[in-house]
């Protein structure tokens, strides 16, 4: 219903382009005496000028009720509820709402109760008075803007400022989105956080070696203590962290200075593009071949030197997890390189020094700030990164330095914690946000000191 | 630099040739590293292909099928109640008996009929609703094979290894030799697996509820995230004035293109679905989350491409008396377009491959049928790799790696419009 109201925003904006135009031609001419008249802008500025004020209102009440509809309707439906004496202790009313939600409440048995046959009937008249209401609101908008536009449009009306100034308004709505972004993820997570911490103590869940999330349902349930020690976690994101880190570093930096300094243009030409490929492949591939062909061949490999390895281990994740980040590594440590004068390496290597001597004694050296901001952002890549270790590291928190064993990570940690729980209720969903926000603003410390290091230690030369 | 005494070498000699040996050693290890890094890369496509051979044919068996009125209209009178009502498993099941009358303990019996695929109902189905008249006749059909025969046909499944370990028994195996020497077994192109919305059983399975929900996601962050990217570029870069604000603005959006993507997953799962309510494993929830994603992307391509508009267009404009919001809109927004366009399209590229956000806001759960519209519970590509990988079936490692070349080839189709979209617009200019 409201679907196709989005569909008609369009034709009414054509519309009050429309009419804003014929009208603004209608004003053009000549007046009584014969005179000319000028208008202040072009047609073209009064009709915008009706367009906005067309369009704009519409659109507005669409987006609030996109928005704050279904709120409003659940609200709605819960204080109905809670009016109506229907529920029972062991029946609350967000349970009835979620099951209505969810349409349980039309199959047979548990959940066809009065209360939800109440509150179905109650959800689907909210509904219908809320589309009816969008509806008038959006058309008396629409027109309302519309006449209004209409008859503020004389011959004095400067229609291109008032457009200017409502584009100008509209771009800086634009680039504020990405600042409330930024801000909705602090509140939400610090919020969700906030709640989390009023269970668990800080010292806990920061210092606890016991992870084992599930809440135990009966008291004798085996393994499911409701303990939220996250170390054991941070440990796990470490490990694998360390074994990518410990791929893509070296090979990063030696693949960027075969680019920079030995191969040639028309080799630099093809290898870059093809190496950043590496980054364009989604990590859910790496994942899946980390999985199903990396895991079986490191467990053969293990075993036939006679290690003991996990089936999900964290030296696959970590193995394809460091693949994929080489390109980060790479590309910015090829910048770094390039950015060094070719002064410093002709004075090196007139003075009689190899290649190689000369990058590892000043090219390096020069460019080192870059590379070390290269690293940061590899490992807070690393830390972020989800599809990979959720694939092929496992779930057991294990605390241990063996690349053989099953570690589990932050990120890991969150979605299995978060995916398929319709509650944000209990000690364990919330604490997928606490870990949500020490990876926040993990990765957020390890990107400022990157950018600071990058800016602050670089070596002027000119 | 050869010694002044041929015969009595310097020490400055050796350690040249040290030196030589190191500098060799040193490029050999730079060389070494790009070819590992590529030859990962290889190996993973390889790989991939090479898994995703088997999706491309279904193994499928010719059965004479005697369309038995009784079992297809029960009502009799050929109408859609009563096609509806009609048991397609039986006429299927007995043309494939009729060929092994030989096979008679009620277990065996069931055995012979785990060879085909439970598709071949629903083939059997689809078609008699098509054409009703053929009923009472007797029709050759083509039916599609369980994925365990499947897996044997192609060579997957070793009939060496014993007969315990395996999803097929030395039976059945019989029975589907004795088949194919009758020449009714072949490997049609899998349609289906395009065609398909998702399934339990792997030879049913199919992308195109997932490519659909792909393409639904990418069109909400496209409408989202392109236009507020553009006036954002557009705003910062030309008429943001020099102040506190904008520095903030600016720092913030760098540090938000290096925000993990599960942390937007954190951010749609608290605000869009808990506090506005909005549809749980819908496209329009992932399209919002991803396109306040791929938003960075966007503003700092579109920044960088109206930086390079040289300034003496947007002076010239200014000098016979455009408004500075004229001058941008008119003459130096249109040149920054091909850099803004390449920048969207690579952002939009890897939003199609975004996975971690998306599970988060629940479109993780097993549907069937085909998304047919924005709030309609569906899942994407990478979702349904990630589903098809954790799936027990043996069938389900080629369809994953089946998915992965689907997902490539939209990715190298996106990576290539770029590419094309700077080049026409370069050869213009």
């Amino acid at each position: 219903m409201i679907g196709i109201l989005w569909l008609v925003l369009p034709l009414l904006a054509a519309a009050g382009f429309w009419a804003g135009r014929s009208r603004a031609r209608a004003l053009s001419g000549a007046d009584a005496d014969g005179h000319r008249i000028v208008l202040h802008s072009l047609p073209t500025h009064y009709a915008q000028y009706a367009l906005a004020w067309s369009a704009i209102p519409p659109l507005l009440i669409l987006v609030v009720s996109a928005l704050f509809g279904s709120i409003l309707v659940d609200g709605w439906v819960i204080a109905q509820l809670e009016a109506s004496g229907l529920l029972r202790e062991t029946l609350s009313s967000a349970d009835v709402l979620r099951d209505v939600h969810t349409g349980l409440a039309n199959t047979t048995g548990e959940n066809s109760s009065p209360p939800h046959t109440f509150a179905q009937n109650v959800l689907d008249r909210a509904r219908g008075v809320l589309n009816l209401g969008v509806t008038g609101f959006f058309f008396v908008g629409a027109g309302g803007g519309l006449w209004f536009a209409r008859s503020r449009m004389t011959t004095a009306l400067r229609a291109r400022n008032h457009v200017e100034r409502i584009v100008h308004v509209a771009l800086f709505l634009c680039s504020v989105v990405a600042v409330l972004t930024t801000i909705g993820i602090v509140v939400s997570l610090f919020f969700e956080a906030a709640r989390f911490f009023a269970l668990v103590s800080p010292a806990e869940f920061f210092l606890g070696t016991q992870w084992s999330p599930q809440t135990a349902l009966r008291a004798d349930q085996v393994g499911s203590s409701g303990a939220f020690g996250a170390v054991p976690i941070f440990a796990g994101t470490l490990l694998i962290t360390a074994i990518a880190m410990a791929i893509s570093g070296p090979i990063g930096l030696m693949a960027a200075i075969h680019l920079a300094f030995y191969a040639s243009a028309s080799a630099r030409a093809w290898m870059k593009p093809v190496l950043e490929l590496i980054a364009g492949i989604p990590t859910v591939v790496w994942g899946s071949f980390a999985a199903l062909t990396l895991g079986p061949q490191v467990r053969m490999i293990g075993e036939a030197l006679g290690l003991e390895v996990a089936s999900e281990s964290a030296l696959a994740a970590g193995l394809a997890m460091g693949v994929m980040i080489i390109p980060f590594v790479s590309s910015l440590s090829d910048d770094a390189l390039n950015a060094v004068p070719r002064s410093l390496r002709e004075a090196s290597l007139a003075m009689g020094a190899t290649e190689s001597e000369t990058i590892r004694k000043v090219m390096v050296p020069a460019a080192l700030p870059g590379i070390v901001g290269a690293f940061l952002l590899a490992v807070s890549r690393a830390i972020g990164e989800t599809m990979i270790v959720v694939m092929a590291a496992g779930l057991a928190a294990n605390m241990t330095a063996n690349p053989f064993a099953a570690v589990t990570t932050v990120t890991v940690q969150i979605l299995t914690l978060l995916v398929g729980d319709q509650e944000f209720d209990s000690a364990k969903t919330l604490a997928a946000f606490a870990l949500g926000l020490t990876l926040f603003f993990v990765t957020l410390c390890l990107n400022l000191v990157a950018l600071v290091v990058v800016r602050r230690f670089r070596e002027e030369y000119e | 630099m050869s010694s002044p005494t041929p015969d009595a070498p310097l020490a400055a000699d050796g350690r040249l040739r040290r030196r030589y040996r190191q500098e060799r050693v040193f490029r050999a290890f730079a060389l070494a590293a790009i070819g590992f890094a590529l030859s990962a890369l290889a190996g993973l496509l390889v790989s991939i292909s090479y898994q995703s051979l088997s999706v491309i044919t279904q193994s499928s068996v010719e059965l004479d099928v005697v369309l038995d009125p009784d079992a297809l209209d029960p009502l009799g009178d050929g109408s859609a109640a009563s096609l509806a009502a009609a048991n397609y498993a039986k006429p299927v099941r007995s043309a494939l008996r009729a060929l092994f009358p030989e096979v008679r303990k009620r277990r065996e019996r069931k055995a012979l009929v785990r060879l085909l695929s439970d598709g071949a109902e629903y083939d059997l189905r689809a078609l008699m609703e098509a054409s009703p008249e053929l009923i009472g006749s007797t029709q050759t059909f083509v039916f599609p094979l369980s994925d365990d025969v499947d897996l044997f046909l192609k060579g997957s499944i070793d009939s060496e290894v014993d007969e315990a370990d395996r999803k097929i028994s030395d039976r059945q195996i019989g029975w589907v030799e004795t088949l194919d020497a009758q020449g009714r077994i072949s490997q049609p192109w899998n349609w289906r697996f395009l065609f398909a919305g998702d399934s339990r059983e792997p030879e049913l399975a199919g992308l195109q509820g997932a490519i659909r929900g792909s393409m639904l996601t990418l069109l909400i962050t496209f409408l989202l995230s392109f236009p507020i990217g553009v006036c954002a570029a557009v705003y910062l870069e030309e008429f943001a004035p020099k102040n506190r604000f904008t520095d903030v603005v600016e720092v913030n959006i760098n540090n938000l293109a290096a925000v993990p993507s599960i942390i937007f997953g954190l951010l749609g799962l608290a605000v869009f679905l808990n506090i506005f309510g909005m549809p749980r494993s819908a496209p329009l929830v992932g399209g919002v989350v991803l396109a306040l994603m791929t938003l960075p992307t966007i503003i700092i391509a579109g920044r960088a491409a109206l930086s390079a508009v040289p300034p003496s267009i947007r002076e010239a404009a200014l000098g016979v008396g455009a408004s500075p919001t004229q001058a941008v809109f008119h003459h130096v927004l249109p040149q920054a377009v091909p850099g803004i366009l390449t920048g969207t399209i690579i952002g939009m590229a890897r939003s199609l491959g975004e996975t971690a956000p998306l599970l988060m806001i629940g479109m993780v759960a097993f549907i069937a049928d085909l998304p047919t519209g924005v709030d309609d519970p569906s899942t994407v590509l990478p979702v349904q790799i990630f589903l098809w990988n954790d799936a027990p079936e043996r069938a389900f490692v080629a369809r994953t790696s089946g998915a992965i070349v689907v997902l490539l080839g939209f990715l190298i189709a996106m990576n290539a419009a770029a590419v094309w979209v700077r080049r026409r617009f370069e050869m213009r200019s």
